[in-house]
């Protein structure tokens, strides 16, 4: 098992390395230069000036030449300064990733109360109304085109019934006025229509899952002989077919743990959450090359982790499986 | 007729029914498959819609008398007729730039199924000839192509088409024209699913008898993998595409919204929604981006519907 983790974060670091050159090349072919941007329309600046700012900024380098310099210092755990915030990028991303990994963890949780007893229930009563109920409101889910879903509730719950906030994560107003409860209450308010955005897009795909699953199980010999044993149903369901749908379920909810960190990029966006996501986007559209960079490679980390965890907690709950 | 011609008369009859009988027995694998996929509602519904909305995106701009980039103009008040409420004259009333949005939509619609189409068509072409190299050969090749999709997979999806977008809108290219490198970068970056599908499948498959049977008749290697081993995970494959076709429409909506993929002047439903990132257009003129939304829901839906029926319908291990 240890040697298995040694050579998967070995081949990880060449993967790394792959997908580190081709960010790079695609980052610097890029039209949005941060000091054309954030120059354009001063008449007091000269080309010499931009031509100087450029040399700071590393953006006269080759492709080539600016990837070794960058490889360089990123090997030891340097990624360079924002451009935007003037701070380094580590730090932007550490304190950026903690608000997109509660949000996207609490809807995880939603997600699982919430799918899997559905889940359950409807392989239980295959082919009834249930069944067809859960089924087609997992499909509606996994349809739904975020942005525009996200869009109508705001439209709906805080333009016409004012209900609930239209954008942010406090009120900017009085938040700092508040007691710590009322300040507890005032985020969750401005944390219901995306966490609703965000368990109703992905429900579907865990509910399908675990009915599937589930039914595989039910299928199964040891279930008929539970039956036959003269269990009741209730045991033969929620304790020997239930923990066994558990095994696939713990691997993928443990693969998707890393992902958490990512930040939901256009809900973050539209409802204006100060997380990774937003940040990415908007270092995308200005040009904020160790942002960029920093960020999808941590991006990318998250996923060989995500697939590493999912590998190993199969081998670890399903003592079937060996790694080799 | 004699005592031994009725015999044979009614041995032949006897024959012919039970030949009757026996073809009425054989049903074949995919008859019944089909009859599975059509016993479940959903699909159904599925299908109408999908049936409906290819017409309603090919054949209604025929009938509708406006092109899809046509500005129209209100003389009586001297400027472009926009934000018309819907009316005779434009079923759906026309968008900011006074275009008709009942025509864009139809328009956007095959755009939108186009993209669709051909991406999933890109990311099956790659997806079968790596995932069934990779299976077939194993060893290092496997562990080269397998490494490959690794990176692939790594690579963060959205902020990369992002940039690729970024990167696409300075080259210049027509805009009409742009949407084809859109297709060719999301079909890139998407057949790693179904690579990785293929070549699991297939390295299964290659260790049962019909294989060594090809191998002992002498069939090349090529035929052994695209025409013995490929056709075996063709259900597979068309679940995966189907479900595929909705997730690419919903991601190019997705592109299109953020500004990065369609461009205007061309419709694509995503691009219509774009309109409301101007808080006015939000609130007071919900036609011209709500239809466009429900429009992305509903195809994607009809999609998941077909794909859900086909994969029960396919699997043998679903009772019914």
């Amino acid at each position: 098992m240890k040697q298995y983790i040694i050579r998967r974060l070995l081949i990880s670091a060449i993967i790394l390395a792959g997908v580190s050159v081709a960010l790079y090349a695609l980052i610097r072919l890029m039209p949005a230069n941060y000091i054309d941007s954030i120059m354009r329309g001063n008449p007091m600046i000269t080309p010499e000036r931009i031509n100087d700012m450029k040399e700071l900024y590393g953006l006269n380098d080759g492709i080539f030449e600016g990837y070794f310099k960058w490889v360089a210092k990123a090997i030891t755990g340097d990624f360079g300064n924002s451009f935007i915030s003037g701070k380094p990028v580590i730090d932007d991303i550490a304190s950026k990733m903690w608000i997109s990994f509660w949000i996207a963890f609490i809807a995880m949780v939603l997600q699982v109360l919430i799918a899997v007893p559905l889940g359950v229930i409807a392989a239980t009563k295959q082919y009834s109304a249930t069944d067809y109920s859960v089924t087609v409101v997992s499909l509606m889910g996994i349809s739904l085109p975020g942005f525009f879903f996200a869009i109508t509730l705001q439209l709906i719950f805080a333009i016409y019934l004012q209900w609930l906030p239209l954008q942010g994560m406090v009120t900017a107003r009085n938040h700092q006025f508040m007691n710590q409860f009322q300040q507890m209450m005032d985020i969750l308010l401005h944390m219901i229509l995306p966490m609703t955005v965000l368990v109703m897009t992905s429900i579907g795909g865990l509910m399908r899952y675990s009915r599937t699953n589930m039914l595989e199980v039910l299928n199964a010999d040891y279930i008929r002989t539970a039956r036959a044993k003269g269990l009741s149903e209730n045991t033969v369901i929620y304790k020997h077919a239930f923990r066994n749908t558990m095994i696939p379920l713990v691997t993928i909810l443990g693969g998707s743990l890393p992902g958490l960190f990512a930040g939901a990029m256009i809900t973050e966006t539209i409802f204006a959450i100060p997380g990774l996501g937003r940040a990415g986007l908007n270092a995308i559209t200005l040009g904020d090359i160790p942002y960029i960079m920093a960020y999808n490679m941590f991006l990318a980390v998250l996923t060989l982790l995500g697939t590493l965890i999912a590998d190993v907690t199969y081998a670890v709950v399903d003592p079937r499986v060996r790694l080799s | 007729m004699n005592e031994k011609e009725k015999k044979v008369q009614e041995q032949e009859d006897l024959g012919a029914q039970a030949l009757e009988l026996n073809l009425e027995k054989v049903i074949t694998p995919g008859q019944l498959v089909l009859k599975r996929f059509l016993r479940n509602k959903l699909s159904i519904i599925g299908i109408v819609i999908l049936v409906s909305m290819f017409l309603f995106a090919f054949i209604g701009p025929f009938f509708t008398g406006y092109t899809a980039e046509e500005v129209f103009y209100d003389i009586a008040a001297d400027e472009i007729a926009m934000y018309l409420r819907p009316s005779a004259i434009h079923w759906m009333g026309t968008d900011g730039n006074g275009m008709d949005i009942m025509t864009r939509l139809m328009h956007g619609g095959r755009i939108s199924l186009t993209i669709g189409f051909v991406v999933v068509t890109v990311e099956l072409l790659i997806g079968i000839i790596l995932g069934g190299l990779a299976g077939y050969y194993g060893g290092f090749v496997d562990a080269l192509i397998m490494r490959f999709v690794d990176i692939i997979n790594s690579i963060p999806f959205l902020p990369v088409v992002l940039i690729i977008g970024a990167i696409v809108d300075e080259l210049n290219i027509d805009k009409t024209k742009n949407i084809y490198i859109l297709m060719l970068v999301l079909g890139l970056l998407g057949w790693t699913g179904i690579a990785r599908m293929v070549r699991g499948q297939i390295l299964s498959l290659r260790e049962q008898e019909f294989m060594v049977a090809t191998e002992a008749t002498g069939l090349s290697i090529s035929r052994r993998i695209f025409r013995h081993l490929i056709p075996n995970v063709i259900p597979q494959l068309i679940v995966i595409a189907t479900l595929g076709l909705g997730g690419i429409i919903l991601t190019e909506a997705a592109l299109s919204f953020l500004g990065f993929g369609v461009r205007y002047p061309v419709p694509s439903w995503g691009n219509m929604i774009n309109a409301v990132n101007e808080p006015f257009i939000l609130k007071t003129y919900l036609f011209t981006w709500v239809p466009a939304g429900l429009l992305i829901f509903i195809t994607v839906l009809a999609f998941n519907f077909v794909g859900d029926g086909l994969r029960d319908a396919f699997d043998p291990k679903m009772k019914r």
